[in-house]
C-alpha cells in the first residue's frame, strides 16, 4: 500500500453545466497518467466522491487523443442555471473540487512519469 | 494553401466590452465572431421584446460596433458574424445600421438570418405532428405549454453562408448553434459542401474551442499561476486553411495563454458524449482529436472526424417557473461558521412563525466550503464568512416577505452579523429550460441582405 495522492498531481480539469447535469473533463498530464486514471478514476469512485450532490448517474467517456476522461454527473445542479438556489449553479467549481480527490498512489517511479513533464512557458523563457 | 483567421470577441452576453476592439487591433482578422446567446438568454430577450417591439436583441452589440468603426474603416477585409439578433435580428440590424450611417458608412451591407423563432408556430407545428416532448425525460409538452416564453430552433451555418454569399459584411442572426458562427464563414470562404465532413469536423472543433472567448486562452485554466496575466487576456483566434488545418492562437503580446493545457480544457468544456458532438451541421467525433504546440501561444488541432448531422434540430424552449431570490449577510467572529448557520436557520424559523414557507430554500455559508457542499477536504475556521440564503416559490409575495427577514438580524440577531447593504433583494422571475427537438423539414433559415441605409429607411 503506497497511500494516496491528489488527482491534481497528475491531471488538470474543467467543469460546466448541461442543463441540470454537470460535466467534468479530466485531462492527464501524460499518456502514462491517462492509462493509470483509466484504472483508478472509475465512475463508481467519482460518484462516491460527489455523493453529497446526489448524482442519479455518473458516466465516463474517453478522449484518448488528448488523454482525457469526460465525466457526466446527472442531476447534480439543483435545477440548473436558472432554477438552482446554489452559488455555483453552473457547476464551475466541480473541476477544482475533483482535482482534490485522493486516488491510490502509483509506484514512485511511475508517478514521476505522470506529473506535468514540460516546463511552463515562463520557466522556459527564463532559461534563455 | 489559403488560410483565414476567425477571432471570437465575445463568449456570452455580458462579456468584456473592449475585447472585440482589442482583438481586431491586435490581429488581422478575416472574420470577427461575437457569441452572445446562452441557453436562457433568448427567454430574457423574448420578455424584453414583449414589452417593446423594437427590443429583444443584444444591446451590447451596439456599443461594441461603435467601438469597431475604426477597424471596419482601416481593414476592408474584416467581416463580423454575430448572433446578437436574439429574438429580433431586424431590430438589431436597424440599430447597427444607425451606428454605421452616423459613422458615414451607409453602404455597408448587413445580412440577417431568421427562421429560428418557433413561438408563433407552435400550434401549427403541433398539428403537423411535432410533440415537443422533453428531450431527456420524455415529459409531455402540455405540462408547460401555457407558460412558454420563447421557443427557438438552433439553426446551422447555411443561413450565414447565404448572407455572406449575398455580400453581407455584417451578419446578424437569431438562434444559431454557437459553432456555426465559425463554420459559416469558413464554409463560405472556401466554398465547402455541407457534406464535406473531413473539413467541417475540424472547423466545428475550432468553433467549439473559440466560442467561449477567453476561456480558451487561459481563462478559468485550472493550472493558473500568477505569471498568467488575465487583465489584458487575448481572445482566441482560429486559423483555418482551405484543407481545414486548424491552429488556435491569440494576438501577440496579450495576456492569457494558449497551450495544450488551456486548449484541452476548453475542448472538454460542456460536452457530453465526445464521440457525438451534435450541431445542426454535423455529428463530430472529438475522441481522436490531438493537440500539439506549434509555437508560442499556438496550438494545432488534428484528428477530428465527422458524419451527417441528426435529422432533427434542437429546440430551446423557456417557460415561466415562479420566482427566485437570494440575499446575503456577512458574519464575523471566532465562531463565524456556526454563528452563520444559526443565523440562516433563524431566518427560516422566523418565516415559519410568520406562516410563510417558500417552496424551496437553501442556506450556504460561503467560506465554509458550501460551494461544494459535503465534499471531503480540510476546512479551516475562518474569521468571517458570507451567509447566503436563497428561496424559490411560485408566488412573488412569499419571496418579498422572505427578503424582509435579513435586516432585522443586524440588531436582533447574532453577534458579528454585518454587511446588510443595498436594501431588500428583489425576487426575479425564473425562466426554466425545456430542451426538445423539431424535424428539419419544419425549419428553414431565411437570410436578407441590405445596405445599412436601407435597414433604417
Amino acid at each position: 500500500m503506497n497511500g494516496s495522492i491528489r488527482l491534481g498531481e497528475i491531471a488538470h480539469a474543467r467543469s460546466g453545466d448541461k442543463g441540470n447535469h454537470a460535466n467534468v473533463g479530466v485531462i492527464a498530464f501524460t499518456p502514462e497518467g491517462f492509462r493509470y486514471l483509466g484504472q483508478v478514476l472509475t465512475e463508481v469512485r467519482v460518484a462516491q466522491y460527489f455523493l453529497s450532490f446526489r448524482p442519479t448517474e455518473v458516466r465516463r467517456y474517453e478522449l484518448p487523443g488528448v488523454g482525457a476522461y469526460n465525466f457526466l454527473l446527472f442531476n447534480v445542479l439543483g435545477g440548473g442555471a436558472s432554477r438552482s438556489l446554489r452559488t455555483d449553479s453552473q457547476g464551475k467549481t466541480l473541476a477544482l473540487a475533483l482535482l482534490e480527490m485522493p486516488i491510490p498512489a502509483p509506484p514512485p517511479a511511475d508517478l514521476d512519469c505522470m506529473r506535468r513533464q514540460q516546463p511552463k512557458h515562463n520557466e522556459a523563457t527564463s532559461d534563455e | 494553401m489559403k488560410t483565414i483567421r476567425i477571432g471570437n470577441g465575445a463568449g456570452f452576453w455580458g462579456d468584456n466590452l473592449d475585447a472585440p476592439r482589442r482583438l481586431c487591433e491586435g490581429a488581422r482578422l478575416d472574420y470577427l465572431t461575437l457569441e452572445y446567446l446562452a441557453e436562457l438568454t433568448m427567454s430574457i430577450l423574448a420578455h424584453q421584446k414583449s414589452r417593446n417591439p423594437s427590443a429583444g436583441w443584444v444591446t451590447d452589440f451596439e456599443i461594441v460596433l461603435r467601438d469597431l468603426i475604426p477597424a471596419l474603416r482601416t481593414q476592408p477585409g474584416l467581416k463580423i458574424v454575430t448572433n446578437a439578433g436574439g429574438m429580433n435580428p431586424q431590430g438589431c440590424a436597424a440599430a447597427a445600421s444607425r451606428v454605421l450611417v452616423e459613422a458615414g458608412m451607409p453602404d455597408v451591407a448587413i445580412g440577417i438570418v431568421t427562421g429560428d423563432d418557433l413561438l408563433p408556430r407552435l400550434n401549427e407545428l403541433s398539428h403537423e405532428g411535432e410533440t415537443f416532448a422533453h428531450f431527456e425525460t420524455g415529459q409531455s409538452f402540455d405540462s408547460v405549454r401555457d407558460r412558454i416564453v420563447s421557443a427557438n430552433a438552433y439553426l446551422g451555418a447555411a443561413g450565414i453562408v447565404e448572407a455572406l454569399a449575398g455580400g453581407a459584411r455584417i451578419v446578424i442572426t437569431g438562434r444559431v448553434a454557437d459553432v456555426s458562427l465559425t463554420v459559416g464563414p469558413a464554409a463560405h470562404q472556401f466554398g465547402w459542401s455541407f457534406r464535406d465532413w473531413e473539413r467541417l469536423a475540424p472547423t466545428t472543433v475550432a468553433g467549439h474551442l473559440i466560442e467561449c472567448g477567453g476561456q480558451c486562452t487561459g481563462g478559468m485554466y485550472s493550472g493558473w499561476t500568477p505569471e498568467i496575466r488575465l487583465a489584458d487576456i487575448g481572445y482566441p483566434i482560429a486559423e483555418i486553411s482551405d484543407k481545414a488545418d486548424v491552429t488556435i492562437t491569440k494576438p501577440e503580446g496579450t495576456g492569457g495563454r494558449v497551450d495544450v493545457e488551456t486548449v484541452s480544457e476548453q475542448l472538454l468544456y460542456e460536452i457530453g458524449d465526445p464521440a457525438h458532438y451534435l450541431t445542426p451541421d454535423i455529428d463530430t467525433d472529438f475522441t481522436q482529436v490531438r493537440l500539439t504546440e506549434a509555437g508560442p501561444d499556438r496550438v494545432s488541432v488534428q484528428g477530428a472526424r465527422g458524419s451527417s448531422a441528426p435529422d432533427k434540430f434542437k429546440v430551446s424552449v423557456a417557460y415561466q417557473d415562479g420566482y427566485l431570490v437570494s440575499s446575503t449577510l456577512t458574519v464575523c467572529g471566532p465562531h463565524a461558521v456556526e454563528t452563520a448557520r444559526s443565523a440562516g436557520a433563524t431566518i427560516l424559523e422566523k418565516l415559519r412563525m410568520a406562516g410563510v414557507t417558500p417552496a424551496r430554500t437553501n442556506v450556504e455559508v460561503i467560506g465554509a466550503g458550501d460551494t461544494a457542499p459535503g465534499l471531503p477536504g480540510e476546512r479551516v475556521n475562518p474569521w468571517d464568512v458570507v451567509l447566503r440564503v436563497s428561496a424559490a416559490d411560485p408566488s412573488r409575495a412569499v419571496l418579498d416577505r422572505f427578503t424582509c427577514e435579513f435586516a432585522p438580524l443586524v440588531t436582533a440577531g447574532h453577534p458579528g452579523v454585518t454587511g446588510y447593504v443595498g436594501g431588500r433583494a428583489k425576487p426575479r422571475p425564473v425562466l426554466a429550460y425545456w430542451p426538445t427537438t423539431v424535424s428539419r423539414g419544419h425549419v428553414q433559415a431565411v437570410s436578407i441582405v441590405r445596405a445599412a441605409r436601407e435597414w433604417i429607411a
